[in-house]
């Protein structure tokens, strides 16, 4: 089943309240996912620096550690079972190289300028609160409540999925040639951590983004190269956007005023967003793409 | 007039306290508020009442209606009236996936546009969208019509049996065994009822409307088709 929500918003002053109107959102869609919950933020950035989410146990003092190991400033957010690092961008691939040899118990699950990811396993109310996420600002989030059918309940099998930097994919649904179009993509260089099907949408819209399609393009493309049934929600660093496969298998809903577009898999989820009353609300139609950009 | 604030009280109990009522029922009008998308909203009456919905209304609203009228001032989420058997629903707004799938009976209009499968599986319910419907819709119909005063979407009426179709825009695609009939003076008729049922008294030329249904060459199996199978 699967439940996701986004929101994207064009009025700066609610960026304060972004985490808290997106935990609110996913927390109404538990009964469509109450297994496990993920959400990506779109926060601060700093000009040469870049964010990695890295999630795993044991992670107190690896900031320091990498500090020392890279000689720069490497900062570290520690929340619960994830830690943001905060490095010199031209020393990404040394941080890479040292987690690598060093920890590699540790998943690097989201990469870029402003993207922050976590997930667990549990319910989205609990996932929120560990994380922390109604004390959260951005500009735009995406989450997800996953009722697993395809992989078994684990933290890697929870959504969203990145596969490139400031990249993030939702999926509600599943897919039926995700083996097919991972054995396309690897051989391109496009890496994967899981064998989830949604990790692969991911990837084919990382590919396609680095061939130099916008995310519209990419996501048009896709129509023609996967196959299943599909609800996708994708961020990137300025970008939002939604596509439903051509048979709109998978519940959606979009309201959109002046301040926000905001998406739900059931209207329910977007009830406790700002003058939501007087929104435009409608369901985005099958096989169109509907992507905002930031200017 | 009751009303009830489902800010306060479950849609659970409002759904009993509609189950409850007798068919000659003094409370014959009533009043929902903050419906904020919940799902199996005034599902399963069996009551001659009129229930107004004050918002945006989730799933499976008004399934199983039974003489009832129901009215959803906003937009209804998938299978708005499924399976209703008779009475009316009304949708002032748009209507998710598969309205009035499987209905028996009665009348749905929505005010807005229909997605997909619009009339899915329709048994002898009228439906009329006063916008434009989704793909697919009227799958498999078998008795019934939709009017439709904007356009349909890809694959109408596919495998369609004796439902009545009627459009008045564009047709993006007919589905399997679906066809443009005549619209003979007993369709328009019919037509012209329908949209007086939905309030469109002399508002729109029945004339402007094509009319679609069964070629019936799925009915029986045709032996060319042997090596198929």
């Amino acid at each position: 089943m699967c439940g996701i929500v986004g929101l994207f918003l064009k009025d700066r002053s609610l960026e304060p309240q972004l985490g808290a109107l997106l935990g609110g959102m996913m927390e109404v869609m538990t009964d469509r996912g109450p297994d496990s919950a993920g959400f990506a933020i779109y926060g601060d950035g700093a000009p040469g620096r870049v964010k990695l989410t890295v999630r795993g146990s044991g992670l107190w003092g690896v900031a320091q550690a990498l500090s020392v190991a890279v000689d720069s400033i490497v900062e570290g957010v520690l929340r619960d079972t994830h830690l943001v690092l905060s490095l010199p961008a031209e020393q990404e691939d040394a941080v890479r190289a040292w987690l690598a040899l060093n920890r590699p118990d540790l998943a690097v699950v989201g990469a870029g300028r402003r993207i922050e990811l976590y997930k667990e396993v549990g319910l989205p109310a609990e996932v929120s609160a560990r994380f922390g996420l109604p004390g959260m600002s951005g500009t735009h989030g995406i989450g997800h409540t996953r009722m697993a059918t395809e992989s078994a309940v684990t933290t890697d099998g929870a959504h969203p999925f990145s596969t490139g930097a400031d990249q993030c994919l939702v999926h509600n649904g599943s897919l039926s040639n995700h083996r097919s179009v991972r054995r396309v993509l690897e051989p391109k260089g496009v890496k994967f951590a899981t064998d989830n099907d949604s990790e692969v949408a991911a990837g084919y819209l990382t590919w396609k983004l680095r061939e130099g399609a916008s995310l519209a393009e990419a996501l048009e493309a896709s129509l023609d190269d996967l196959d299943g049934f599909f609800t996708f929600v994708v961020g990137t660093e300025n970008g939002f956007a939604v596509l439903r496969d051509p048979i709109s298998c998978k519940p959606a809903v979009m309201a959109e005023t002046d301040r926000y577009v905001a998406f739900g898999s059931e209207y329910r989820a977007l009830v406790g967003l700002p003058g939501i009353g007087g929104a435009r609300v409608f369901e985005p139609e099958p096989a169109h793409v509907y992507a905002w950009e930031r200017g | 007039m009751p009303v009830v604030d489902l800010a306060q009280t479950s849609r659970r109990d409002l759904n009993s306290r509609l189950h409850a009522l007798a068919q000659d029922t003094n409370e014959t009008l009533w009043r929902i508020e903050n419906p904020d998308g919940r799902h199996a909203l005034a599902a399963g009456l069996d009551a001659p009442i009129t229930v107004m919905i004050a918002g945006h209304v989730g799933y499976y609203c008004a399934g199983m209606n039974k003489q009832a009228s129901v009215v959803v001032e906003g937009n209804a989420g998938v299978g708005v009236a499924e399976n209703m058997m008779s009475g009316t629903v009304h949708v002032k707004g748009d209507a998710s996936q598969s309205a009035g799938a499987t209905a028996h009976g009665g009348l749905l209009v929505i005010d807005g546009n229909a997605s997909a499968r619009c009339g899915i599986s329709m048994k002898g319910v009228n439906i009329v969208v006063k916008g434009s419907i989704g793909p697919m819709s009227a799958f498999m119909a078998q008795s019934g019509a939709l009017v439709v005063l904007g356009d349909a979407g890809d694959s109408l009426g596919d495998s369609i049996y004796e439902a009545k179709l009627y459009v008045r825009g564009e047709v993006k695609s007919l589905g399997a065994d679906c066809v443009e009939q005549t619209l003979d003076e007993e369709h328009r008729a019919q037509l012209r009822a329908l949209l007086d049922a939905a309030g469109l008294n002399g508002e729109v030329k029945v004339e402007e409307f094509k009319r679609y249904g069964s070629a019936r060459t799925l009915y029986n199996f045709h032996v060319d088709n042997a090596a198929a199978y």
